[in-house]
């Protein structure tokens, strides 16, 4: 039995259509990458499998829970399996790195302090961050802030680990340490990893399943080397890095037409 | 005229959202407060609510001191030019010591406490939102409301009575200055008319005063924070509208309240 679920899954903004009608699921241990260009639809994806918004149609589920329908009590009880580091970080600047990652322990256990402190060590330990730990945020690198974000997001040892964008604006090096890090929290610890990213080495590198999204829609999921054999030419364009046609004359004035037709549609 | 209409709509439902969202943040937070308390909530609610306070009431006790000094010594001078027309200089005691209970201290502290706290509390909830954190509270089972809202508006609820207090002791000691400089009375006689001049009711009415107004700046500042939407230009602009809206909603709540006892108590 899979571990999520995602069953036609059809998202829209303002009446603007971001996800339509997504069908995957994900095994317990595997590596599953989202891929995709901006506005693909990725991130959108990720807050729907955390349960941070709600779609207009269709379910997540999650460990047999539907967390599209499922009351907060259960949703709580979830997420407090799911450990998430954000494409920004987002660690509490007020708070050291340590606490950062003593946070959940603190609100959801009730281990005794030195307990917690020894926990906090060794998750930061794990990151490469157990000599930082004193540190607030702002004074760490973007490299070790996303590296903080993983220790917090594996304070809880959560059965799945989501990751945002882990090697968005990092130099080659940093990106490719964070890389080794997911794949060794995967086989080390057996996590259920789903990496959002647009970075294709990285997602190589570290990748069971590869899905592929565009414009909202998957249009392709399978291993490495099943995308890389890939035909679709949306695929080829991505992995070949094909420009789209945005500048071309052509383009520009479809554009120019389109814009023409909502200015009367307006009047 | 279908314009005006519409816009009107458009205005009314969004004042009506506002005071919907308003009364729903104040409920969930009312039923959040448990935890914020001291040996029976969670210990570092509890920490963070002493934070706050400190942050709320010790950190603004220079600026609302010399406010409430120099508000008492303005009402003495403006109050005694006219009353000594009709030799009743005496009665500037009355209405300093009055005016301050009843009045002027709760409507001091509250304009001062919202430029400073209301404002803090929009401009760090909208930097956690842009930032993430908010959904970060959230992906870890945290409700925001619970976290952060609940130890400010139980900060606020200590904090901004007991400020009240200190600037009303402020003011009437200014009061005190004035007429002894004046017409030479002693610290003690003054002491003695002022408890002659206000009764319990006025202080009680008052405090009732301060606590209206702890909740509307905690709940406008925060509410303000959630609403964020963008960048960082939207937090700016957040803060702004906290001082404003919690500004304006203070002098009519003042109003209804005075009201209220005027019509009740026989103020």
């Amino acid at each position: 039995m899979p571990i999520i679920s995602i069953r036609d899954l059809v998202v829209e903004y303002d009446g603007r259509r971001i996800l339509d009608s997504l069908n995957l699921e994900i095994e317990r241990g595997e590596t599953m990458v989202l891929l995709g260009g901006s506005g693909s639809g990725k991130s959108t994806l990720l807050r729907q499998i955390i349960g941070l918004e709600r779609p207009r149609s269709g379910n997540v589920i999650i460990k047999g829970v539907d967390i599209t329908r499922c009351p907060p009590g259960e949703l709580k009880k979830v997420r407090r399996s799911i450990g998430v580091a954000f494409q920004s970080a987002a660690l509490f600047n007020s708070l050291s790195v340590a606490d950062n990652v003593a946070l959940p322990l603190r609100e959801h256990t009730r281990l005794a302090p030195s307990i917690i402190d020894l926990m906090v060590w060794m998750k930061l330990a794990v990151v490469g961050l157990a000599d930082f730990a004193k540190l607030l945020p702002q004074e760490l690198s973007g490299g070790m802030k996303k590296r903080g974000a993983v220790a917090r997001a594996l304070a809880l040892d959560p059965e799945i680990l989501v990751l945002d964008e882990p090697s968005a604006g990092l130099d080659p090096i940093v990106a490719a340490e964070l890389d080794e890090l997911i794949l060794l929290l995967n086989h080390a610890f057996g996590m259920t990893v789903i990496v959002v990213t647009h970075e294709m080495p990285s997602a190589f590198r570290i990748a069971d399943r590869i899905a592929m999204l565009h414009k909202g829609t998957f249009i392709s999921v399978g291993t490495k080397d099943e995308i890389r054999a890939s035909q679709d030419p949306r695929v080829r364009n991505f992995l070949d890095r094909v420009p789209e046609d945005i500048a071309s004359a052509a383009a520009v004035a479809t554009h120019f037409e389109k814009y023409l037709h909502s200015q009367e549609a307006h009047q | 005229m279908a314009n005006i209409l519409e816009d009107v709509g458009k205005r009314t439902l969004n004042e009506l959202d506002y005071v919907g969202s308003l009364n729903i943040q104040l409920w969930s937070t009312l039923g959040a407060m448990k935890k914020a308390l001291p040996f029976v909530g969670n210990r570092y609610r509890w920490h963070a609510t002493v934070r706050q306070m400190l942050q709320i009431g010790y950190d603004a006790l220079p600026m609302v001191s010399l406010m409430a000094v120099c508000t008492g010594f303005i009402l003495a001078l403006q109050g005694a030019s006219e009353l000594r027309r009709f030799g009743a200089l005496h009665y500037v005691i009355d209405l300093v010591a009055v005016g301050f209970t009843r009045e002027l201290g709760p409507l001091l502290t509250a304009i001062a406490v919202s430029g400073r706290s209301g404002s803090a509390f929009a401009a760090e909830l909208g930097t956690m939102k842009v930032t993430e954190e908010l959904d970060s509270l959230r992906v870890m089972a945290l409700e925001p409301i619970e976290f952060v809202l609940a130890p400010k508006y139980l900060a606020a609820l200590i904090s901004i009575p007991c400020l009240t207090i200190i600037s009303t002791l402020f003011g009437i000691f200014a009061g005190g200055l004035f007429m002894f400089f004046s017409t030479r009375l002693a610290p003690l006689m003054y002491f003695r008319y002022v408890m002659g001049s206000i009764a319990l009711r006025d202080v009680i009415t008052g405090l009732i005063k301060s606590v209206a107004f702890a909740t509307i700046i905690a709940h406008v500042g925060c509410l303000e924070g959630f609403r964020v939407r963008g960048g960082p230009d939207s937090v700016g602009r957040s803060t702004t509208s906290a001082v404003v809206k919690s500004t304006f909603l203070v002098i009519v709540a003042d109003a209804i309240f005075t009201a209220i006892f005027y019509f009740t108590v026989k103020l």
